[in-house]
């Protein structure tokens, strides 16, 4: 891919757009790689966790963790990848199957009810107490204790 | 760049609130009865952090955006060609020896003046203070500085503080060309001559530090002999099309603020200093073989705090004032993090708003 060079070629912009099954536009590309570039600052390819702290939008974002574990060392082409569920050419699936990811922390395809608790205290720093509160009103909606992806889909569309 | 650490001293918690400024309609408040999709949807949390990555409005504050070249056809190649050989010839080697005639000049009447009229505190301080205002029209003109000044020049009045957006450190020097400032500095070496003028130095780095330049800063405002004072709160040089959060360290002293806003003209060269990217030496030498540096700089109304107003009411206010006058655009950060990241405070209050709202609608039954 040319890491230490920054300049796209034409060859390398149609590889990341099949990578990404075309969710981004060449131009979009483009654009990615110079944001890409301006983040990964000592120049290595890939954008540490660190260079992903520098942007203080990123750090205040209660998923910016969980986030890290996806994004820690990914290259270009693996970081338009990870984009690509946010572009607006992703179809549902795409996206859920993203949202799956981000829930699924140990990655067997499963997410459990404890996986889903911890989403939440990520996102509320809710104390035990209030945990067991949101616990009844799951409960009432029967909640199964582990769901696979195309549940998932049924409860959030 | 070394190892981040968490800014604790500089980040105070009754900042103005960040979401105002972040893209409305980001995060839509929901109603009605608390479903499972809501707790289990996130997205609207990941498109957040999906957009800081793409784009965020700090990084944009410190890009230098260089100018689109204009010497692409054949006519114009030549021409700029020319202008390339005019500019490193003739006027580069005039300007060197400008700057040197200044400087010679400025050191032989600086040493005398400083030693021999030790017991002449007023008489010295006046020559003083022409002498470094000689030294800076100096360096103005070694860059063939175009510098308009609107508005009423500063006099020297107790309780007075100048504040100024940041751009570069010739800031200081298009500024002190009118009217000899002292100024509060990062502490670095070579800059000897300016504690005649009274200059206050501090450390970035050290947290402790902060009491002890406030209390010098108060001293120096209430003197009625020092020179007026200079600050830039942003703390940091910003690429004159935005501007940082103002410390609030400047509107605390209990004196009037009087504003200064300053705004270069990219027409020949970017003022703007990216410490990242060029060392001092080489950003003076891109001035200096420049066609002019031109900018105008405006002297505004002096504020004073308003009764029932913060000082971090205070800062925002004149920072909106100085913004609009010269056409800068706000943002919500604070110049240092760029050495450092955000306190885990401002997360926190996200947490603390979006369980809120959870809470509030799980009582909706």
């Amino acid at each position: 891919m040319g890491n230490t060079s920054s300049m796209l070629t034409q060859y390398d912009i149609e590889e990341v757009q099949e990578h990404c099954s075309n969710t981004f536009s060449q131009q979009e590309i483009v654009s990615l790689y110079q944001r890409f570039c301006q983040l990964d600052r000592n120049g290595c390819g890939f954008i540490s966790a660190e260079e992903f702290m520098t942007v203080p939008e990123f750090a205040v974002n209660p998923l910016s963790q969980r986030l890290f574990r996806m994004l820690d060392g990914l290259n270009f082409k693996e970081f338009v990848a990870f984009l690509s569920a946010f572009s607006s050419r992703a179809s549902l699936q795409q996206k859920v199957e993203f949202i799956f990811k981000v829930y699924d922390t140990d990655g067997n395809g499963k997410v459990t009810f404890n996986e889903m608790l911890d989403i939440l205290r990520d996102l509320t720093e809710f104390s035990d107490l209030h945990l067991f509160l949101v616990i009844e009103v799951m409960q009432k909606e029967n909640t199964p204790m582990s769901l696979k992806i195309e549940n998932l889909h049924k409860r959030i569309a | 760049m070394g190892k981040l650490n968490t800014s604790s001293s500089e980040l105070d918690f009754d900042r103005p609130n960040i979401e105002d400024y972040l893209p409305s309609g980001s995060i839509q408040e929901p109603h009605g009865k608390l479903r499972l999709r809501d707790l289990l949807d996130i997205s609207p949390t990941l498109t957040e952090a999906a957009g800081a990555i793409v784009d965020d409005s700090f990084t944009r504050c410190f890009k230098s955006n260089p100018p689109e070249p204009w010497n692409w056809n054949i006519y114009l190649f030549p021409l700029w060609c020319l202008g390339v050989v005019v500019r490193y010839g003739l006027l580069f080697p005039l300007r060197v020896i400008v700057l040197t005639i200044g400087w010679i000049i400025f050191l032989s009447c600086y040493f005398p003046v400083h030693f021999l009229l030790k017991g002449h505190d007023k008489l010295r301080k006046r020559l003083e203070r022409g002498l470094v205002e000689l030294i800076c029209s100096f360096f103005v003109a070694s860059w063939t500085g175009v510098v308009k000044y609107h508005g009423p020049r500063p006099c020297m009045r107790p309780k007075q503080v100048f504040v100024a957006n940041h751009t570069s450190m010739i800031d200081f020097i298009v500024l002190e060309q009118m009217t000899a400032f002292a100024v509060i500095m990062q502490k670095h070496p070579g800059a000897l001559f300016l504690e005649s003028l009274g200059c206050i130095w501090f450390n970035r780095s050290e947290s402790k530090d902060r009491e002890i330049v406030a209390k010098k800063l108060r001293e120096h405002v209430h003197g009625a002999d020092n020179n007026p004072l200079l600050i830039f709160p942003e703390g940091t040089c910003v690429n004159n099309h935005y501007t940082v959060m103002f410390k609030k360290g400047a509107f605390e002293l209990g004196c009037t603020v009087c504003p200064i806003a300053i705004k270069y003209n990219k027409i020949f060269v970017d003022a703007f200093w990216n410490s990242r990217k060029q060392s001092f030496t080489t950003h003076l030498l891109q001035l200096m073989t420049s066609w002019a540096v031109v900018c105008d700089v405006w002297y505004l109304e002096p504020q004073n705090l308003k009764p029932g107003e913060t000082p971090i009411e205070f800062a925002e206010r004149v920072r909106d004032i100085i913004s609009v006058r010269a056409g800068l655009r706000k943002v919500p950060w604070d110049g240092y993090l760029k050495y450092s990241r955000p306190s885990p405070k401002h997360r926190e209050r996200k947490q603390q708003s979006f369980a809120e709202s959870i809470l509030r609608r799980l009582e909706e039954k």
